[in-house]
């Protein structure tokens, strides 16, 4: 047989997946070991006993000074702050991103702003927004609504304009009014498109987070990474980026949930 | 010789064993690469802050006023500890206030803005911030005199390997210092140039100078460093370091690294000496034997 055409069972699907994973742990253990050997205090590639140690001291154990379990209240500020961008560029996205697709004349005043502002490289703005809004939660959140919400803006638009004109015509004949067409023909059309949106956008909206809570914070994911980095705290470090990577996959899944479950419709079309 | 804008990437490097010899302070020496596992010399008492360290209120007159407010400082740095030590000086401890860390470039910025009203950081910052409106230095170093130390330090083993690396560092340190405290048209270009590197210019830099006790003469470095107060200071800075868990998260007490004071007495754990003071090269440089 061809090797074009043979397919991987279900079995050998699950093997294959999990392979790359296994090398790479397998390649941090082998590394770790080595360096280990060579100095028992490397802090750069901790073994797993002291990666297991650091999350048991960062999640299970209550912090000296506060009496808090530090890993749960720095994830509890990060997903409120996350939450808070997202949700606005969602809402954003939504209004703005509806009305340049449907409306020539919005079109026509908008597309061209969007275009802009969505090419500011948004990390560049991190000083202006700290002075103009403060070191507090909101300009955080701004950050990650000036990354993501322009974005999610000129993908929605063009999602709305790329529904066939037929559709609309068809509305109209029907006797549609604008708002009508904007409620029942495009809205349905481009929700499930907007949770598409968000779920590419969370790789960089925790970016930003990360970024800004770097500056200035007193909890929060970015923050604590950033503040042991003071002290080669690997062990802390490493198990931080692995839950700040689980975090992103639940919401993306948890996301594309949410989307079959609300728009089921949109299935059909992708099915096809 | 490597120049590094970010101070901590320095020592980062200097831990991780990419380079030899660092600056950096008392503090961070014993936090970062002694708590790290690196043996570590002090070759170099290069100064002290006396001033240059500053906790800073807007509107507010005296320390006590700082209580209940968001403190804006870099977490874990001297600026930390000063703000530890004001706290004390008036019986308050970190509890009474809220500590919100802050990269050190932000803060000039970030004391304009209406929800910062306390900051402690360091020079050339603080001569900035004081010049805004409302500003007022409640506490700063030359209160706490003689604990907030510049080090030249070296890998200790690299020193024994290669006797001639300390005195190299040695020579090259008092005499760019002899140049830089010199009333002389070369000294002064030298301070222009020192100021322009650290962000502001001449005049800055002199101020600084001036906040700052330094050891041009390596006479009086020997007479800091064999001094009694210095295993008193020491022994401050451990105890804060292991109040804040910076001694390592398995560390029973502030006892676990061994630090060497000149005359070969140790603090803490002898079997684990991680941090060295002694005045070997310093001595050489005062005696002109480099």
């Amino acid at each position: 047989m061809r090797w074009i055409n043979r397919q991987p069972g279900p079995g050998g699907r699950l093997a294959l997946g999990a392979l790359p994973f296994v090398l790479l742990g397998l390649a941090y253990l082998a590394g770790s070991a080595l360096r280990l050997a060579e100095d028992p205090n490397d802090k750069l590639l901790p073994a797993l006993t002291s990666l297991a140690a650091a999350v048991d001291l960062m999640a299970f154990t209550p912090d000296r000074r506060t009496g808090e379990y530090l890993l749960w209240t720095d994830t509890a500020a990060s997903l409120l702050r996350l939450g808070a961008g997202l949700g606005l560029s969602a809402v954003l996205a939504l209004a703005v991103g509806m009305a340049a697709g449907l409306l020539p004349l919005a079109r026509a005043a908008l597309a061209p702003l969007v275009a802009f502002v969505s090419m500011v490289p948004p990390l560049a703005l991190l000083p202006v927004l700290f002075i103009l809004l403060g070191l507090g939660e909101t300009s955080k959140i701004a950050l990650i609504v000036i990354g993501v919400a322009p974005i999610l803006i000129r993908d929605l638009a063009m999602t709305a304009q790329a529904i066939p004109r037929e559709q609309i015509v068809k509305a109209e004949t029907l006797s549609a009014s604008t708002w009508l067409i904007g409620l029942h023909v495009v809205l349905p059309q481009v929700a499930p498109r907007l949770i598409d949106g968000l779920r590419l956008q969370l790789g960089p909206a925790f970016l930003f987070l990360i970024a800004a809570e770097a500056i200035s914070a007193d909890s929060g994911l970015g923050y604590r990474s950033f503040l042991v980095r003071r002290y080669l705290s690997m062990d802390i470090i490493f198990p931080y980026v692995a839950w700040i990577t689980l975090l992103a996959v639940l919401m993306d899944l948890g996301l594309a949930l949410i989307r079959r479950r609300l728009f089921p419709w949109a299935e059909l079309e992708r099915a096809r | 010789m490597t120049q590094f804008n970010d101070y901590v990437e320095s020592i980062n490097q200097y831990t991780a064993g990419a380079h030899d010899a660092v600056t950096l302070t008392n503090m961070d020496g014993l936090s970062i690469p002694a708590a790290g596992g690196v043996d570590t010399t002090a070759v170099i008492v290069g100064d002290f802050s006396a001033g240059n360290d500053a906790v800073i209120l807007k509107d507010g007159a005296t320390l006590a006023d700082i209580r209940g407010r968001n403190v804006n400082l870099v977490e874990y740095s001297v600026s930390h500890y000063l703000l530890a030590r004001a706290l004390d000086s008036v019986g308050m401890t970190e509890r009474d206030v809220t500590v919100v860390n802050t990269a050190d470039p932000d803060m000039v910025g970030a004391f304009q803005t209406p929800d910062v009203t306390a900051m402690v950081t360091w020079n050339p910052m603080v001569q900035e911030i004081v010049g805004l409106p409302g500003a007022t230095i409640v506490f700063d170093s030359a209160m706490i005199p003689g604990e907030i130390i510049d080090l030249m330090v070296a890998n200790t083993q690299v020193l024994a390997d290669n006797p001639d690396f300390g005195r190299a560092l040695a020579g090259i340190w008092y005499e760019t210092v002899g140049i830089m405290a010199s009333d002389t048209p070369g000294g002064a270009a030298a301070r222009a140039a020192m100021g322009a590197a650290s962000g502001t210019d001449q005049a800055g830099f002199e101020a600084q100078l001036a906040a700052t006790k330094l050891f041009a003469d390596p006479a009086e470095a020997v007479g800091f460093v064999t001094s009694p107060d210095l295993g008193t200071t020491m022994d401050r800075v451990r105890g804060f370091l292991f109040d804040k868990g910076l001694l390592g998260s398995g560390a029973p007490s502030a006892d676990v690294i061994g630090i060497e004071l000149p005359g070969g007495a140790v603090l803490g754990d002898a079997g684990n000496v991680k941090l060295r003071f002694t005045d070997t090269w310093m001595k050489l440089a005062a005696d002109g034997a480099l």
